[in-house]
């Protein structure tokens, strides 16, 4: 990574920490809290369970959410100040601003979710007094939430770099929904005959498959996690990432910006 | 770098990039497909999905309702023998939408079905398709299912005939439902009767599924005649030559057969030296009785009708 793209990232890292973007690791401690000291009253044999199910709900939702509305606001923001304006007259390239505003987001979000991740393990000690192998399954399904932020900063930023903020947040919420179902759609394609199969496959593909990184239940039940898939989610998110961001540093690099 | 090179260059990263994930992708599915798509449903209640749900649980059900066709036709394709999810699926479907009468419908023929043809729960099936009638009483058609899940896998005719009829006195119901409830009263351990309602499933199906699976019960009670019916004429033929015949030539020569003798699927029937008559491949024609291979395996163990 260049110094340019360094110092953009760092920026927007102190910018996110500035906006109080981080104060939602209260709202998580909170949760997290009162999930540890409830759980064990209403629950019987499976507090494990819910504190994981829930903790590692709540970061991936947080992280989402924050990747979403964060992120369909980083160039916006930047032009409606006309700050973009003083960047972009040294010597940055638009492409660099693009890419410096995703490492920026996306480190505020790893830094956020080491937080919670703290938190998390936290609780469960609270509630299991002890830790097992098994919960190494949790840091998997935390580098897959990871993974999930930084496909969904990469998705904020391209339609932030032809939409209007508001309209971003809708698009980027919706593919993240669409996302989510990328199993299910495999499935209707797998029912459809001729060119609608085709078709739907397609664009099954082509959305980013949230549902390979959700592996929250999984990791909550103990199942293991193959090291195979692991490897493929991370060449595939970066991949994604790389393409979603590209494309965003096409766009931008061709835009008016007047 | 001048601006025509990067964007040279951000097109070419944007497109490999696109093109590597989606193969990714793809090698994803397949890790996912051996190793993690267990059978697990994260939320088996109906009614707190319906809750969940925020009023829109028709949607809701018709996803549900997909994802168990699409569960059921995965393992039906790999022959599976335990269908440990399918009455989960269409138990929350309908708990979503009462009124899907065609889950009911579905559920009760696969659920009651041996494997690797259904889940072999015929019980189940009986307390969906219950379920069925109490939401929708004036649906003539679950009290047809109802019958012959009653009378083809649980062998309680008098309960079926009991289901046939009061599915008869409903408005716009068949005529033969009255026929059905008459016939299996009086003969309801006849294969003629399980053929009769077979036939009637196929005809009344809306379901391709339904309907195939009507076809692989009406092939297979073809299949045991057909067999049934050469070995006979193969003993006629010992008994007047004194010999095994060697092929089905021999019968075509004493004008018995008109030509090689055929299964429904069009696969020639084989005669064995000792005077057997076999199918080629037992395991396209599931619930046949008669005709299988030493040694190989029926598809469906068949119950005594």
């Amino acid at each position: 990574m260049n110094a340019r793209i360094g110092w953009i990232a760092f920026n927007t890292f102190r910018e996110a920490v500035r906006d109080r973007v981080l104060y939602n690791l209260i709202a998580f401690a909170l949760i997290m809290t009162a999930a540890a000291v409830l759980v064990g009253q209403i629950s019987i044999q499976i507090e494990r369970i819910v504190v994981v199910n829930l903790g590692l709900t709540a970061i991936s939702i947080f992280g989402i959410i924050i990747a979403i509305f964060i992120g369909v606001g980083l160039v916006a923001k930047e032009i409606e100040r006309r700050t973009l304006y003083t960047v972009l007259s040294r010597p940055v390239r638009r492409w660099e601003f693009i890419v410096g505003k995703f490492f920026g987001l996306a480190g505020t979000l790893v830094v956020n979710t080491f937080f919670m991740a703290l938190g998390l393990f936290a609780a469960l000690f609270y509630v299991a007094h002890e830790f097992t192998r098994a919960d190494l399954g949790l840091v998997v399904a935390l580098y897959f939430i990871v993974l999930q932020f930084f496909l969904m900063t990469a998705l904020a930023l391209f339609f932030s770099s032809f939409s209007t903020p508001i309209m971003s947040s809708v698009f980027a919420f919706a593919v993240f929904v669409i996302g989510t179902f990328a199993d299910e759609l495999h499935g209707v394609a797998s029912m459809l005959p001729g060119v609608s199969k085709a078709l739907v496959t397609g664009f099954a593909y082509l959305v980013p498959n949230f549902s390979s990184l959700n592996v929250i239940s999984r990791v909550a039940h103990n199942d293991p996690i193959p090291f195979s898939l692991i490897g493929l989610n991370t060449v595939y998110a970066m991949l994604y990432s790389a393409a979603a961001i590209s494309v965003a540093a096409l766009i931008f690099d061709r835009r008016n910006l007047k | 770098m001048n601006r025509r090179a990067i964007t040279v260059v951000l097109a070419a990263v944007a497109a490999c990039s696109l093109g590597g994930a989606v193969a990714t992708a793809m090698a994803v599915e397949r890790v996912r497909g051996e190793g993690l798509k267990e059978e697990e449903l994260f939320l088996p209640s109906g009614a707190v999905l319906k809750r969940l749900s925020l009023g829109y649980s028709g949607l809701l059900a018709d996803i549900y309702w997909t994802r168990a066709v699409q569960y059921f036709g995965e393992l039906h394709h790999e022959k599976a023998v335990h269908y440990g999810l399918l009455y989960p699926l269409l138990d929350i479907t309908t708990q979503l939408d009462p009124h899907l009468t065609v889950a009911y419908d579905f559920g009760s023929i696969f659920l009651s079905q041996a494997p690797p043809e259904g889940a072999g729960e015929p019980e189940k099936a009986v307390e969906l398709v219950r379920r069925g009638i109490r939401e929708n009483p004036k649906e003539w058609r679950l009290y047809a299912n109802l019958g012959y899940i009653q009378a083809l896998e649980l062998h309680d005719y008098r309960a079926a005939a009991q289901s046939f009829h009061d599915g008869s006195q409903i408005p716009g119901a068949r005529p033969w439902m009255k026929v059905m409830a008459a016939t299996t009263a009086e003969h309801g351990g006849e294969v003629q009767t399980a053929r009769y309602l077979w036939s009637r499933l196929f005809e009344t199906a809306d379901d391709p599924m339904l309907k195939q699976n009507a076809v692989k019960h009406l092939r297979a009670f073809q299949v045991d005649d057909d067999i049934s019916r050469l070995e006979a004429l193969v003993a006629e033929y010992k008994k007047r030559t004194g010999a095994e015949p060697a092929s089905f030539g021999a019968l075509i020569s004493m004008g018995w057969l008109s030509a090689a003798p055929r299964d429904p699927l069009g696969h020639p029937y084989r005669l064995a030296p000792d005077g057997h008559v076999y199918v080629q491949s037992p395991a396209e024609l599931p619930f046949i009785t008669r005709g299988i291979p030493p040694g190989a395996e029926p598809a469906v163990v068949p119950k005594t009708f």
